[in-house]
């Protein structure tokens, strides 16, 4: 089921009756998501994604604009007659409930044509307790399961109905880090098996990246970006946009271009064709440096931290805006331990921006 | 672990609260089972001097009484009708005002104030209410003699007065007023806690049964209810207690003589012939009969304990 958004806002009236401020939480936001797909609303808290989801699901009704299930409107209808399924943060299983009483509980809910037989709905939640491998836990109460368990029972309930929709609000949050890397594999994986359009929130970015097919990334209410993770990490359309994605993230310098150079301080560090002389905001991430004992950007060096496969060189720089910069170089080449080491530059990770509006500039 | 040379520091601080404690709960306990089992025990008797036969007396004479029996089943009949009847009621305006959201505060207020009213205050003016003679003030100084205000209430829907609590009044009429008012008084504080409990559900069950469309009907059983158990058990197993302990209530409405004139004592209760045994010197049988209720309440308190664990999500 594709699902469409168009103008979708929602305000939020001012706490204080006497003032008129009021918060925009989404603004105008039109996206069309295609059918079985996997896409992750990504950013930071505060920007409104949850917000967004809550809208899809019908817990809150948007101040303006509509959203599609298909080609039917659903703006009006509440959220017991949209047939979306939504796992929430905390999970929100019935505490008294058991494991099998919790995911066979919206079957039980079934009117009509749809009524199934008790045996059915055995039968069902037994299935959909298979796909998230929790087959063995069926007359456990959520207090005798792990976080990562209590996880997929959410998934579980909210997928036995077979939903046209499946939302999960920040679905990893809880989880310790080794199970969240274990868990988001799995959402993917029975994302695929099910093919049901997928939406799902997170401030992680790593997360988004890593198991989606579209990543939207927000900002105070408004769509920064739309794509392919890899696509949007390697051409960010705003400074926001290339500081929210990657880990480490990425290193921002003072510069200006002059005659088709970019300059970092008083050095030339690469070049910067069709770009007219001004001041910018340069980012460059942290592979995109070279050692290179001649290169033109001079660091002084704090330190070298091993990882294994990579080294990260942590380094500092007069004109960087952030206070350490830091490249990320493959642990065959040896660092020297000296008062300062010196780089060039992969032109297609260095990204300049306007320093005012902060808005890319292409080269 | 406080050092054992300072353990009389400990002793001394603790000592107002415990010298209080042994006087005026734990001495009356064990004189209250000691006046118990000495047969025909009378305090001003063995301020005289006189000696009482050990035995089991007092028991045996408190359950042949007719008195006591006449007791016994009208406390057991106010329990067994009004615990339940105020649960199910409390529990529905609980409910109901936790979905409200607009004079929520002021509703709230509006129900817990019988909770702060004087309870005898309250049955005399229930009194007035049921009377079946209300006075009211006509023309020319003149004493015009009406119903009370519920039989004019019930008098428009063209049924005929009823002698609710004055002298000839039946049984059943009496324990109507009776239920009503312990029923309307009991409301307050279990109001109070249930809302309490409701609105310590996380939300979030709430939402996600409206995600899956389930029926409200439904979702009160299958998910407030369970959820709001713990409170539930509570307020039943505090009332059962409250309920054998009804007194005030009869008092405020019948007057110190328990029933309406003509049938006096009828509707008296267990605490009521606690309270009459003394008030006629047979501190004796008084102390009988206040063991007996501690031990029916005690075996009610453990069954409410044993169903409630069976029944209690917590």
């Amino acid at each position: 089921m594709k699902v469409e958004l168009r103008n979708l806002t929602k305000i939020f009236p001012s706490r204080n009756k006497k003032s008129n401020d009021v918060v925009v939480a989404v603004n105008d936001f039109t996206f069309t998501i295609p059918d079985g797909k996997l896409i992750g609303l990504l950013g930071p808290s505060g920007c409104g994604k949850s917000t967004t989801l809550y809208m899809i699901s019908g817990l809150q009704k948007p101040t303006g604009g509509q959203i599609f299930f298909g080609d039917d409107d659903v703006t009006e209808l509440s959220a017991e007659n949209r047939g979306i399924g939504l796992v929430f943060q905390n999970y929100a299983l019935y505490p008294h409930m058991t494991v099998r009483q919790n995911i066979m509980f919206p079957l039980q809910n079934l009117k009509g044509v749809d009524k199934l037989t008790k045996q059915e709905m055995l039968d069902r939640a037994e299935n959909a307790a298979k796909l998230v491998q929790i087959d063995e836990l069926m007359d456990r109460k959520p207090s005798e399961l792990s976080g990562g368990q209590q996880q997929r029972v959410a998934i579980a309930r909210a997928l036995v109905k077979m939903p046209k929709v499946l939302l999960l609000d920040e679905p990893l949050s809880n989880l310790d880090a080794r199970l969240r890397l274990q868990t988001r594999e799995e959402i993917r994986r029975i994302q695929k098996e099910t093919g049901i359009t997928t939406i799902f929130v997170t401030h992680d970015q790593e997360e988004a990246m890593s198991i989606s097919d579209i990543i939207v990334v927000m900002k105070l209410g408004v769509v920064q970006q739309i794509g392919a993770p890899q696509e949007v990490y390697d051409s960010p359309i705003n400074l926001f946009v290339a500081k929210f994605l990657g880990t480490p993230p990425i290193n921002v310098f003072k510069g200006r271009v002059e005659g088709e150079k970019l300059y970092i301080g008083g050095t030339a560090v690469l070049d910067t064709p069709g770009v007219k002389d001004r001041a910018v905001t340069v980012g460059i991430r942290p592979e995109g440096f070279i050692l290179d004992a001649n290169g033109p950007l001079e660091c002084n060096l704090s330190g070298v931290e091993v990882m294994g496969r990579d080294v990260s060189v942590v380094s500092t720089h007069g004109e960087s805006l952030n206070p350490t910069v830091r490249s990320i170089i493959n642990s065959d080449n040896k660092v020297e331990a000296a008062a300062t080491v010196r780089y060039s530059l992969k032109s297609n990770k260095v990204f300049l921006f306007d320093t005012e509006t902060e808005e890319r500039i292409l080269f | 672990m406080v050092e054992s040379k300072h353990k009389w520091k400990a002793w001394l601080y603790l000592s107002p609260a415990i010298v209080l404690l042994l006087i005026f709960t734990v001495w009356p306990i064990i004189n209250t089972l000691r006046m118990a089992m000495l047969e025909g025990y009378n305090g001003t008797a063995e301020l005289g001097g006189a000696a009482f036969n050990f035995g089991i007396g007092n028991f045996v004479k408190v359950v042949q009484y007719a008195k006591f029996l006449t007791c016994l089943k009208n406390t057991l009949l106010l329990c067994v009708l009004t615990v339940p009847l105020s649960t199910v009621i409390a529990l529905l305006i609980a409910v109901c005002l936790n979905s409200i959201k607009p004079l929520q505060r002021l509703l709230q207020t509006i129900f817990f104030l019988p909770y702060v009213t004087n309870s005898i205050a309250i049955g005399m003016v229930f009194a007035t209410m049921f009377n079946i003679i209300g006075n009211n003030i006509g023309g020319e100084n003149q004493l015009i003699t009406t119903a009370g205000v519920i039989n004019n209430f019930i008098g428009l829907f063209g049924v005929d007065p009823i002698n609710w609590i004055n002298a000839g009044s039946a049984y059943w009429a009496n324990i109507t007023v009776l239920v009503i008012y312990i029923v309307w008084d009991a409301l307050p504080f279990k109001i109070l806690i249930f809302l309490g409990g409701l609105q310590s559900i996380n939300k979030q069950y709430y939402d996600a049964a409206k995600i899956d469309s389930t029926p409200k009907i439904r979702v009160f059983t299958r998910i407030t209810l369970p959820l709001l158990s713990p409170m539930v058990a509570y307020a039943v197993i505090t009332a059962f207690i409250g309920g054998f302990k009804e007194y005030s209530s009869i008092v405020g409405i019948f007057g110190e003589k328990m029933g309406p004139a003509g049938d006096q004592f009828r509707l008296n209760t267990m605490v009521g012939f606690i309270y009459d045994s003394l008030a006629s010197n047979q501190q004796g049988l008084a102390s009988a009969a206040a063991l007996i209720l501690f031990c029916i309440i005690f075996a009610v308190t453990m069954v409410n304990l044993y169903v409630s664990k069976k029944n209690t999500h917590y």
